[in-house]
C-alpha cells in the first residue's frame, strides 16, 4: 500500500541529519513559547476570550464579511472575491496586466502558498520575489516551505550559506547568520525601490473598520505595503473578526503560541490607499477574499471549528509526527496537525492529502496548545469516519467533504461488522479471546505491513477475566 | 467576480449555524490588563522595549534635545530626517546648528525615492503612544510624518512622552477612541527594531526595517 504520502514519510523518516536539525529547532520553538506562558490562569481567561472571539466571528461569518467589506471599501480599499485559487490568481494577474507590471515583490503568505501564485504568474511572465528571509531561502531552493510560522526550519546555516554563495557569486562565502541576513537586506533593498506591486497576506480583517492587520518581525511586510504603488492582500475568508477590541487578545495569543514573543516587532495595520495629503503608501489597495472549500468547511457544526484556527503553528510544533517526518512530507501547504484536518477538507479524500487524518497518534497535543482550543483529534476521528462513511445518510447529515466514503473497503468494513457483533455476544467474546490466550505461541510471525517495522504482538497468558477470576473479583 | 461573491455568501448562509447572535464570554476583560501606577508602567515599558534591542533614554521635557544631540554625536550622524512641522520637531529646527543637516519629507516619495533609501542616516518622529504591557509605541503616520520615515533610514528615533504611555493596546484604543477618532491609512505598533530568527531560529536584526531603534521619553 504505498501511497503518495507514505512514501514521503519513508523517504523522510530515513534522513536523519533533517531530522535531528528539526527537532532541535522545534524545541527551541516550544521553549520560547513555554517561557511566555508564566502565569496559567490568565493565559486560561485570555483563551476563553479568544475562543469565542473566532467562534462568533465564523457563526456570524457571511454578515461581518459584508459589515467588512463595505467599512474597507468606504475607506478605498477595492474588495474582491475568489471562489477558488484560479480565481484569485487570476484577479492577481489582472491587477498586474493592468499596471503593466512585471514582477512583484512578496511578503509572507500562506493564502498566496495555496493559491499557488508564484508558478502561476511566472507562466505569464511575471516574476515574484519572496522578501521574507525564510521564504527567499525556500525560493533560491526552489523548495516548499516546512512550516507555517519558520518556512526554512529544515534548512541548517551551512546549507543556506551555500545557497546564498550559489545564487550570488559576487558574494563571499559565509556561514555568519548575521551576514548572510545583511547580505539579503542589500540585494532587496533595490527590488522594494523598484518594485511596481506588491503582495502580502493578512492575519486579521476588522469588521468593524475595514481594517487590514499584518504581524511580523522583518518589516518586509510593511516595505511590500508601502512602498509599492500597489500592494495586493489576499486572504482566507474566515480571517475576519467583528471588533477592534478583539484585536489585542488575539494578537497577544498568537505571537506567545507562535514564537513566545509578547508581540511581534511590527504590526501593521492598513485602513486605506494613500489618501490625499499622504506623501506614501500605495495608489490602490487591493484586498482578495479566498474561499477555497472555505465556505463549504463552515457547514458542518463539527468540522467548522476547524476555520477558528490563527495560524499560530502551536500545533505544529508540538506533534510527535510532524517532528518525524517533518512538514514537506505532509506534500501540503500546511503541515501538521492543523495541515491533517484542513487539507483534506479542502481537497477531498480522494486527493493525496485524504490521508492526512492518519498522520496521527490521536496523543492530544495540539488540542492541548491550540491557543483557540480547536479539537483537533476529535475532528481527525471525525474525518477518518467520514473518509469510510456509507453515503446513503439523511440529507441534513450529508457529507461535506468531497470523497466522503471513498475509502470504505467491504472487507474492513465485514471485518468491523464481526468484531462488533463477538463485543455484543459475551459467549461468543469469551471463548474466541480464550482461544487467542491458548495459541499466543503459535501466531505467525510476519503479518505484513503491520510487521515490517513492528513485532508481532503477542497476547496475555490468561484472559482479563479468567484474571479477574483467579483474583476474587467479580466482574460486576 | 460578483458571481463568486454571491455564491461564497450564499453557501455562508445556507450553512448550519443560521443563528447569527454573536458568541459572548465571561472573561470581557483582558486578562493580562494589570492596571500599573505611573512610574511602574513606564519602568515596565523601557525593561520591555530594552528586551528587544531598543536604546531607551529616560529623558524629561528639559533634557530631550540634548540626549538627541548625544544619540546624534554618537553616531557620527550626516543628516537626520525630521518634519519642522510637527511641535518636537519645530524645537529641533529652532536649534538646527546644534544637529546634524536637518532634511524634510516634504514631497511625495516618488520625487525623491533615490534620496530616501541611500542618503537618509536616520529619522526623527513623535508617538501617538506607548504600551507598557509589551513594551510598544504606536505610530499614527501623518503628512509630516510619512509611513516611509519609520521603515526605510537605518535608524529610527521616537520621541513619546511619559503621560502617553497605556497598560495595554486594549487601553490605548479606547482611551484614545480608535475607532471613533478614525485612523490614519496606516497605524504601526513598533516594538523593537526589524529582525528575524529564520535561520536556525537564531535571532539577528535589522533584516529588513531599521536596524536600530532608539526611544526618547519626556
Ligand atoms: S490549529 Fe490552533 S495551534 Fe494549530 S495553528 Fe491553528 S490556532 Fe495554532
Amino acid at each position: 500500500m504505498s501511497t503518495e504520502f507514505r512514501s514521503n514519510v519513508a523517504h523522510a523518516l530515513k534522513q536523519d541529519a533533517v531530522q535531528t536539525h528539526l527537532r532541535t529547532v522545534v524545541d527551541r520553538l516550544r521553549a520560547h513559547r513555554q517561557g511566555a506562558l508564566s502565569d496559567d490562569a490568565a493565559f486560561e481567561q485570555l483563551r476563553n476570550r479568544c475562543e469565542a472571539i473566532r467562534a462568533d466571528a465564523i457563526r456570524r461569518l457571511p454578515d461581518l464579511l459584508e459589515q467588512f467589506e463595505s467599512n474597507a471599501q468606504r475607506n478605498g480599499i477595492q474588495v474582491h472575491w475568489a471562489e477558488t485559487t484560479l480565481q484569485a490568481n487570476q484577479i492577481v494577474l489582472g491587477i498586474m496586466q493592468q499596471h503593466r507590471a512585471t514582477f512583484l515583490v512578496k511578503g509572507k503568505s500562506m493564502v498566496s502558498e495555496e493559491m499557488g501564485v508564484n508558478a502561476f504568474l511566472q507562466s505569464h511572465g511575471i516574476d515574484c520575489l519572496e522578501t521574507d528571509l525564510g521564504e527567499f531561502i525556500v525560493q533560491l531552493a526552489d523548495e516548499k516551505p516546512a512550516h507555517i510560522i519558520v518556512p526554512a526550519i529544515h534548512k541548517k546555516r551551512r546549507e543556506i550559506a551555500r545557497l546564498i554563495h550559489g545564487h550570488f557569486p559576487g558574494l563571499p562565502y559565509n556561514e555568519d547568520i548575521e551576514t548572510l541576513a545583511q547580505s539579503v537586506r542589500h540585494f532587496m533593498r533595490d527590488k522594494f525601490r523598484a518594485a511596481p506591486v506588491g503582495l502580502t497576506g493578512v492575519n486579521f480583517m476588522v469588521a468593524e473598520t475595514g481594517t487590514l492587520c499584518l504581524v511580523e518581525n522583518e518589516g518586509n511586510g510593511r516595505l511590500c505595503s508601502t512602498l509599492p504603488p500597489v500592494h495586493i492582500a489576499v486572504t482566507g475568508i474566515e480571517k475576519v473578526i467583528a471588533r477592534l477590541d478583539d484585536l489585542p487578545p488575539l494578537l497577544n495569543l498568537l505571537t506567545r503560541s507562535a514564537t513566545g514573543q509578547p508581540i511581534t516587532a511590527y504590526v501593521n495595520m492598513i485602513n486605506s490607499p494613500r489618501r490625499p495629503d499622504d506623501k506614501d503608501g500605495p495608489d490602490e489597495v487591493h484586498l482578495i477574499l479566498l474561499d477555497n472549500g472555505r465556505s463549504r468547511i463552515a457547514g458542518d457544526p463539527e468540522l467548522l471549528e476547524t476555520l477558528h484556527c490563527i495560524r499560530c503553528g502551536a500545533c505544529i510544533n508540538h506533534c510527535p509526527v510532524y517532528r518525524q517526518i517533518g512538514g514537506h512530507a505532509y506534500g501540503t501547504v500546511i503541515p501538521g496537525p492543523i495541515g491533517a484536518i484542513l487539507e483534506p477538507q479542502k481537497q477531498g479524500f480522494n486527493a493525496a492529502a485524504g490521508e492526512l487524518p492518519q498522520a496521527s497518534t490521536l496523543c492530544g497535543a495540539c488540542a492541548e496548545v491550540c491557543p483557540v482550543r480547536i479539537p483537533i483529534p476529535a475532528i481527525i476521528n471525525r474525518l477518518r469516519w467520514e473518509s469510510v462513511r456509507k453515503n446513503q445518510q439523511s440529507q441534513n447529515s450529508r457529507p461535506v467533504v468531497p470523497g466522503a466514503g471513498s475509502g470504505r473497503k467491504p472487507l474492513e468494513a465485514l471485518i468491523w461488522k464481526i468484531w462488533a457483533w463477538c463485543c455484543t455476544h459475551p459467549g461468543i467474546y469469551n471463548r474466541l479471546t480464550k482461544l487467542a490466550t491458548r495459541l499466543r505461541n503459535r501466531l505467525p510471525a510476519d503479518m505484513g505491513v503491520w510487521t515490517a517495522v513492528r513485532k508481532a504482538p503477542k497476547p496475555a497468558q490468561a484472559t482479563l477475566h479468567e484474571h479477574l477470576r483467579t483474583m476474587n473479583i467479580d466482574h460486576e | 467576480m460578483n458571481d463568486a461573491r454571491k455564491t461564497i455568501l450564499d453557501r455562508l448562509r445556507l450553512a448550519h449555524c443560521p443563528d447569527s447572535t454573536p458568541v459572548k464570554c465571561d472573561d470581557q476583560n483582558d486578562p493580562v490588563d494589570s492596571v500599573l501606577g505611573s512610574d511602574e508602567r513606564i519602568d515596565c515599558f523601557i525593561n520591555r522595549m530594552r528586551a528587544v534591542r531598543t536604546e531607551v533614554h529616560d529623558a524629561s521635557h528639559d533634557s530631550w534635545l540634548d540626549i538627541l544631540h548625544g544619540v546624534c554625536q554618537a553616531r557620527s550622524l550626516n543628516n537626520l530626517l525630521v518634519s519642522p512641522h510637527t511641535r518636537w520637531g519645530a524645537m529641533i529646527y529652532a536649534e538646527i546648528r546644534r544637529f546634524p543637516a536637518l532634511k524634510d519629507y516634504s514631497q511625495t516619495i516618488e520625487d525623491w525615492k533615490p534620496e530616501l533609501f541611500t542618503a537618509v542616516d536616520a529619522a526623527v518622529t513623535g508617538a501617538y503612544g506607548g504600551i507598557a504591557e509589551t513594551g510598544t509605541v504606536i505610530l499614527w503616520p501623518d503628512a509630516h510624518e510619512p509611513r516611509a520615515m519609520s521603515l526605510v533610514p537605518p535608524i529610527h528615533v521616537v520621541l513619546l512622552e511619559k503621560s502617553r504611555i497605556y497598560n495595554s493596546l486594549t487601553e490605548a484604543m479606547r482611551i484614545q477612541n480608535w475607532t471613533l477618532t478614525g485612523m490614519p491609512s496606516n497605524v504601526i505598533l513598533l516594538s523593537g527594531p526589524s529582525k528575524s530568527a529564520d535561520i536556525e531560529q537564531t535571532m539577528t536584526y535589522g533584516v529588513h526595517g531599521p536596524k536600530e531603534l532608539i526611544v526618547i521619553l519626556m
